[in-house]
């Protein structure tokens, strides 16, 4: 017995990705139980695994989480990526949060018709360089750290790469009018368990390829 | 001086009703600042006070919090309403992840037409009744105590009772065949902090109606088309 966190999803980034990053960067080893068809999501219901009868799910440290927040909260916590007190996580939970609603459009864009794809790009990178990505340049610009919350990595930080990142994916120069963020971006990416995360054969999952989108939604729906 | 918290939003329910519930459970007094005209909140954000351009905002300790549950595991967290470590942390976050789910199902519930509203209703209480309610009732059975998490009151419970209250305004008998649900709603309900709020005069706001519509458009120039689940 491994005694690794074993994550349980289908074979995309889905709401699973987060957690994922979040692992890989506090450096922990996980292993992932891939989700096939609905019967494979029907038997981890009918054994009792999942709470609200959804996955994500996570076993670790004898829990079978669910809720991505919970587990990111959790995840967070053990390893030290949620601040010294409470108002730092205060801050901590403001930035992710709202990085949470952008991640959100960017997780639903993959899966959008071809013929709504190119409006929906658009509204996603009108809310990234109007709302989102402006605050975080600024939070950067205020203190002048390397982190953005209590000079030190955190959630917050990991979850503004992975967005910054797939906003990139989507639009190459999505970052034009961010230096801060640029530098940030630069940063981040080599910190060694981000810089192996983002190396090909790491658990990071690629975009979803149009052929297998049938087939993930059969699980789900 | 401890000043008050101050709440931002529309005179509704809406994403603040829930912090609304654990500042008054937690025994704290606050202040609202409603929401009226378009004006008073486009002078709110060129201000700079809302962080992501987006209600609820929430005064507190000297910051202005936005997003919901950033807001939330604040006042928990503060008076101790989250767990005594990591993995009672981690059981409230679960099942208050669940109560917000289902109590998200109801949000949109007021923008609907009457013939949505129908639909959305059963769409809502079926969730309940399959999926959520017999998740509590478990954990309630399994362990026996009062509460849900730690035998203590936290944040869980709170946030299960708001929840259900709503889905009895939908459905009256939604708690029918969850016993320990039923005895823990009466239980809950009259912690004095909580039979406080509970009672008229209290700062709990009632069902959105087409007033409260009526501001959030006008205010936000939002939610003129918005579909059930």
């Amino acid at each position: 017995m491994s005694g690794k966190p074993v994550l349980h999803y289908a074979n995309i980034r889905g709401r699973m990705e987060p957690i994922r990053w979040l692992l890989a960067a506090a450096g922990v080893e996980f292993e992932e139980r891939i989700l096939k068809t609905k019967d494979d999501l029907q038997k981890l219901r009918t054994d009792g695994c999942l709470l609200f009868q959804q996955v994500p799910m996570v076993e670790i440290d004898g829990m079978k989480m669910v809720q991505t927040r919970a587990i990111l909260n959790y995840i967070a916590g053990k390893y030290n990526l949620y601040g010294k007190d409470l108002k730092e996580r205060a801050l901590i939970d403001m930035y992710v949060e709202g990085l949470a609603d952008l991640f959100e459009l960017i997780m639903y864009h993959e899966f959008k018709p071809a013929n709504e794809k190119e409006k929906d790009l658009a509204n996603i990178m009108d809310k990234a360089t109007n709302r989102y990505l402006p605050v975080f340049e600024k939070v950067l610009k205020d203190h002048g750290h390397d982190f953005l919350v209590g000079n030190k990595l955190s959630k917050a930080d990991v979850s503004l790469l992975e967005n910054i990142l797939g906003l990139e994916e989507l639009k190459p120069d999505a970052l034009a009018k961010f230096p801060l963020l640029q530098s940030f971006k630069a940063r981040m990416s080599n910190i060694p368990s981000i810089k192996k995360f983002l190396q090909p054969g790491s658990a990071k999952k690629p975009l979803i390829q149009e052929k297998d989108i049938p087939s993930v939604i059969a699980i789900f729906h | 001086m401890a000043a008050k918290p101050v709440l931002y939003y529309f005179d509704g329910r809406g994403k603040m009703e829930s912090i609304r519930w654990l500042l008054a459970a937690a025994g704290v007094e606050f202040e609202e600042v409603f929401l009226e005209t378009r004006e008073q909140y486009e002078k709110l954000l060129q201000s700079g006070v809302l962080m992501f351009q987006q209600v609820p905002m929430v005064e507190i300790d000297g910051m202005k919090l936005v997003q919901t549950r950033a807001i939330l595991n604040y006042i928990a967290g503060k008076y101790n309403l989250y767990g005594k470590d990591l993995k009672e942390r981690a059981l409230i976050d679960m099942y208050v992840g669940g109560t917000d789910d289902l109590m998200g199902f109801l949000l949109s519930f007021p923008f609907l037409s009457a013939e949505d509203k129908v639909k959305q209703c059963a769409f809502v209480v079926q969730k309940a009744t399959s999926r959520y309610f017999p998740a509590y009732e478990k954990v309630l059975k399994d362990h026996g105590q009062d509460f849900l998490v730690g035998n203590r009151l936290s944040w869980a419970d709170i946030h299960l009772l708001e929840a259900i209250l709503m889905l009895e305004e939908k459905k009256s008998d939604a708690l029918s065949g969850f016993p320990l649900l039923q005895a823990f709603k009466k239980r809950i309900s009259s912690i004095p902090t909580i039979k406080k709020f509970l009672a008229p005069g209290s700062k709990r706001k009632p069902i959105s109606d087409d007033k409260y519509v009526e501001t959030v458009r006008r205010v936000l120039r939002m939610y003129y088309d918005v579909k059930p689940n």
